[in-house]
């Protein structure tokens, strides 16, 4: 296999929200990936564990606490304006919710050509050429263009959405939550088209969801996390064949299956409680309150994230004991 | 359709042919049904659906007219003072009789309720220049800039509206200007506070953090989608304050502090018809139904924008 | 043989909008016995919730449209419901049938202790003094598994966590221990950690509390270990209907089969394209003459969008509405095992 390109490396990434006098929510506390030109790199995780203030950190969205990201060897957190505007013709990002992120009062050509209009790309006729070139690569026509949001439903929006962001055609997209408000068989109209405009473009994605069945069938690679910290992080498959991490194995065997005699026979590992807040969270393993393997060493050291077998990366103080590694 | 192949208990009657294989051929399953509205043309057709608010537009639209082409019609001057025809009971002549000099009360109501309707509007353009300028500010700048004009709206909001009329107009002398001033001064907070709540709502929306990852500058922001999107509310506040404004006026020409003769307006008619309550009652009930009439009218349209213009009940 | 709890006979429910009447449930036939587990699975607008708070008796009245003459009724033990006042709806709500809902933070009085809102719903259904009253809301929260019930009596719902919640609010549902639960949509708003949680404990209850549940989702995964019964609605009808089993493994109608495809198998090492629907469901304002699914289905005949499609009975649990099951259908090029022998005659609905 060739040697993988780094697109985009962030280091100890973390964003904290200051959420009143003595408080500090620490939304993404440390985190650190590299993401290879032409990937999908999968973040999943329960609500309120930072992925997506990751994915917005990452795009320069919000500005980074501290940390680094690097995108193809410059730190987008450093830029100057002109430079920004310039990072935001190659990043792009797809928001979750396909109701708030089209502004109702302009047409669906007006929020395609929000971008071509920004950078200067493309003007009057070329223009519209365009916006009807990108309406059909996500499969909607020509007649769509002057018309507006609230004429479309959910997925049909979504893909508004994604012909906004390819407008500028840029080499990375943060797909945040792209499909979870969306039903079951038009979130697979949306994962394909995904999928197909990748290898079209050659883009790479960050893919940031809940649904773990979609992130596994979409990602090359999967990073877990729990509550601001990457807690595993491996190839997809592996992952999901053999995951080390105890947060890991837990959120595996709570998926529920779509097959009855599958379902009979799954074991699933429970796991106390719910996710303790991540208001200034206590030192430590943040998954050890509810762990039932956690030691006191898991209470007072915070684990790093180490290399347990080649890409396989797990933040646990047992993990080698407790997989018989 | 045969009426006979609508009963599929006859399985006979299906023909062979109806059972070709066709897919989605001809059917994307794209189609959007209805035709394509554009936003505000969504809006003016839930807004003529609703019976109270049209109504109330046709009473506005009937009051302008009537002020305008009313002195026309009756061919009376405002001024003109008849001695002899003193205290008239409504005729066919004077259709809403005559006041206690004389003139013709009809023409007066329509040029007094130019008055009283100007005044009004001029305090709402005010109030919004103000009010959305400040407001949009705080609401973008945020941090202490926010702190601090959030602070001074509620200084000025605080003031007796009363005693800075009465100040205003010792000082600067009863004019149309003073009232103007004197009536916006204080106003413009309650604008200043509902922009700088939208403003901070929109200014999460996806759309909004969709067009910065796009390059958009804070200009573009602006113009392009904060402003837009307030609109709707800042149409219903306007509406809803107009009357607010007419009625204050009123109250302020009632007790005296208002215009000054020789100008007349709605609210100088009716404080002067109040005194001759007791044996010509039609003077103070003629101005009095104008200001109901008006005020209804920009309520109903209110209520009727507002209501148009929710986006939850956008189907 | 099952005792017949429920049964929901020509249910048609129209709303008023502005762009004109939308038919959102268009003749749902359907039954529930004594302690199953009936799901309605389907899309978001497929009319599984109006039917679920249909037989709650809670849809609005001022733009509501329930048809009431003909056979339309929804019998509880005989009685038809669509009969009964307001009145007599409030006796049985929450005292013989019970929902729960999506999202527990608007269900829930924000002013109310939880304590006082289980036992308020006591106190309505129950004649028991306030102690005893107290008592049994104390066991309730037990029951659903809250820890320290004592305290949390005294709590208000937003010192619970989402899915602290959610358990609260299945204790006020189940606190006068209905013989009906309807869950709607109960997991999809919750992480799937806790998810798994909250299905096991609606599983625990139901048998220790002998009721019947109705689920109403979206999620066939979640669907799979829970329910007896499947029954997949589209565009405002029943599609098909089976046993868990065969509505997995032997299912006949093109719309159930997209639904079970489009969604990636995380056990296998599957990572060919998804299946996907082309378009998205009908407007119900207008809704299509022939089967709602014609214009989505790629093996859509001439006949499926002029005539509704008739049901074939495949067993005593399963049937399906489809044209494809005509002894004249082209059947050329569907999955296997899509057409199966029937058992009884064709019957029209």
């Amino acid at each position: 296999m060739a040697e993988k390109e780094v697109l985009i490396e962030v280091k100890d990434l973390k964003k904290y929200f200051q959420v009143g006098k003595h408080a500090t929510l620490k939304a993404v506390d440390g985190v650190s990936f590299k993401i290879y030109k032409g990937e999908t790199l999968g973040l999943v995780g329960e609500s309120g564990c930072g992925k997506t203030t990751c994915g917005k950190t990452v795009m320069g969205l919000y500005d980074a606490t501290g940390g680094q990201v690097i995108f193809d060897g410059t730190d987008i957190h450093s830029l100057n304006k002109h430079e920004k505007k310039e990072f935001t013709k190659r990043a792009q990002i797809i928001f979750q919710d396909p109701y708030s992120s089209l502004n109702p009062r302009m047409t669906v050509a007006d929020i395609i050509g929000e971008g071509i209009d920004i950078h200067g790309l493309y003007k009057g006729e070329e223009r519209m050429q365009k916006i009807h070139e990108l309406l059909e690569l996500v499969g909607l026509n020509k007649e769509h263009a002057l018309r507006f949001p609230h004429e479309f439903s959910g997925g049909q929006r979504q893909r508004i959405g994604i012909a906004r962001a390819l407008a500028i055609e840029p080499e990375f997209i943060v797909c945040d939550e792209p499909i979870s408000a969306l039903d079951v068989s038009i979130q697979a109209q949306v994962v394909n088209l995904l999928i197909e405009l990748q290898k079209k473009k050659k883009l790479t994605y960050l893919f940031i969801a809940h649904d773990l069945s979609m992130v596994k069938h979409i990602s090359d690679r999967v990073g877990v996390m729990y509550l601001g910290s990457m807690v595993e992080f491996a190839n997809s498959d592996e992952l999901y064949q053999e995951p080390l991490h105890p947060y890991t194995k837990a959120l595996m065997s709570a998926i529920p299956i779509p097959d009855p005699h599958e379902e009979k026979i799954k074991r699933r590992i429970p796991i106390e409680g719910e996710i303790p807040s991540p208001i200034n969270p206590k030192p430590g393993c943040r998954f050890a309150g509810r762990c039932r393997y956690a030691t006191e060493a898991c209470r007072t050291s915070t684990p790093e994230l180490v290399e347990i077998k080649p890409e396989h990366f797990v933040a646990c103080h047992r993990v080698k004991e407790l997989n018989e590694l | 359709m045969n009426e006979n192949l609508m009963n599929p208990l006859e399985e006979a009657a299906l023909s062979d042919e109806l059972f070709e294989r066709v897919g989605t051929e001809g059917l994307s399953g794209e189609d959007i049904g209805h035709k394509s509205l554009t936003y505000w043309a969504d809006v003016w057709r839930r807004f003529r659906s609703n019976k109270m608010a049209i109504l109330g537009l046709i009473l506005l639209i009937a009051v302008v007219v009537m002020l305008f082409v009313g002195p026309m019609l009756s061919g009376k001057d405002y001024q003109f003072i008849d001695a002899s025809l003193k205290n008239l009971t409504p005729n066919s002549e004077y259709w809403f009789g005559t006041d206690d000099m004389g003139r013709d009360l009809f023409t007066r109501i329509c040029v007094g309720g130019r008055i009283s309707i100007y005044i009004g509007l001029c305090c709402t353009l005010v109030m919004f220049v103000i009010g959305a300028l400040v407001g949009a500010l705080a609401g973008l700048k945020g941090g202490w800039v926010d702190d601090l004009i959030m602070r001074f709206c509620e200084f000025i909001g605080n003031l007796p509206y009363l005693i800075i009329v009465v100040i205003l107009s010792l000082v600067m002398g009863r004019s149309m200007f003073s009232l103007v001033f004197a009536m916006s001064i204080t106003s413009w907070v309650g604008t200043a506070r509902m922009v700088r709540g939208q403003i901070l709502q929109i200014k999460e929306m996806d759309y909004v953090q969709a067009a910065k990852a796009l390059g958009a500058d804070t200009n573009r922001i602006i113009i392009k989608h904060l402003l837009p999107n307030t609109m709707g509310i800042i149409m219903v506040t306007i509406t809803m304050s107009i009357p607010g404004f007419i009625f204050s006026e009123a109250f302020l020409s009632y007790i005296g502090l208002g215009v000054r003769p020789p100008e007349t307006s709605w609210g100088a008619l009716a404080s002067a018809g109040q005194q001759q309550l007791m044996f010509y009652p039609h003077q103070l009930f003629f101005p009095c139904l104008m200001i109901v009439i008006t005020m209804l009218a920009f309520h109903l349209i209110g209520d009727g924008l507002s209501d148009a213009l929710d986006p939850k009940l956008r189907q | 043989m099952s005792e017949k709890l429920l049964e929901v006979k020509d249910l048609h429910v129209s709303f008023k909008t502005y762009a004109g009447i939308s038919h959102a449930v268009r003749g749902v036939d359907f039954y529930l016995n004594k302690g199953e587990t009936l799901a309605i699975v389907g899309e978001s607008g497929c009319g599984k919730t109006v039917t679920s708070k249909a037989i709650m008796g809670l849809l609005p009245e001022d733009n509501t449209q329930i048809k009431r003459d003909g056979d339309s009724a929804i019998l509880f033990h005989g009685e038809n419901l669509l009969d009964y006042s307001e009145k007599q709806m409030t006796e049985i709500r929450g005292h013989q049938i019970s929902m729960i809902f999506q999202d527990p933070m608007t269900s829930l009085n924000p002013t109310m202790k939880i304590g006082d809102q289980i036992m308020e719903s006591i106190l309505i259904h129950q004649k028991v003094s306030k102690q005893e009253a107290y008592r049994q809301a104390k066991e309730m929260l037990e029951l659903v598994k809250i820890p320290n019930a004592e305290q949390r009596m005294k709590q208000y719902p937003f010192e619970f966590s989402g899915g602290m919640r959610q358990r609260a609010m299945i204790a006020v549902a189940l606190a006068c221990k209905p013989e009906i639960l309807i869950a709607d949509e109960p997991t999809t708003a919750l992480d799937v950690t806790i998810q798994a949680q909250i299905m096991e404990l609606i599983g625990s209850l139901q048998k220790e509390l002998d009721m019947a549940v109705i689920l109403v989702t979206h999620d066939l995964g979640v669907v799979a270990s829970v329910a007896d019964r499947i029954q997949v609605m589209y565009a405002g009808k029943i599609v098909e209907r089976g046993t868990v089993d065969e509505i997995f493994y032997q299912s006949t109608h093109p719309y159930t089969r997209a639904l079970l495809n489009s969604v990636p198998k995380i056990h296998t090492n599957n990572k060919d394209k998804l299946y996907s629907l082309k378009g998205t469901p009908p407007d119900l304002i207008n809704p299509p003459v022939g089967c709602p699914f014609a214009a989505r289905c790629e093996y859509g005949m001439k006949v499926c969008r002029q005539i509704p499609p008739v049901s074939t009975h495949f067993s005593e649990s399963q049937e399906c509405y489809c044209w494809l099951h005509h002894p004249k259908a082209d059947v050329s090029g569907l999955p296997d095992g899509m057409i199966r022998p029937c058992v009884t005659e064709r019957s029209a609905k």
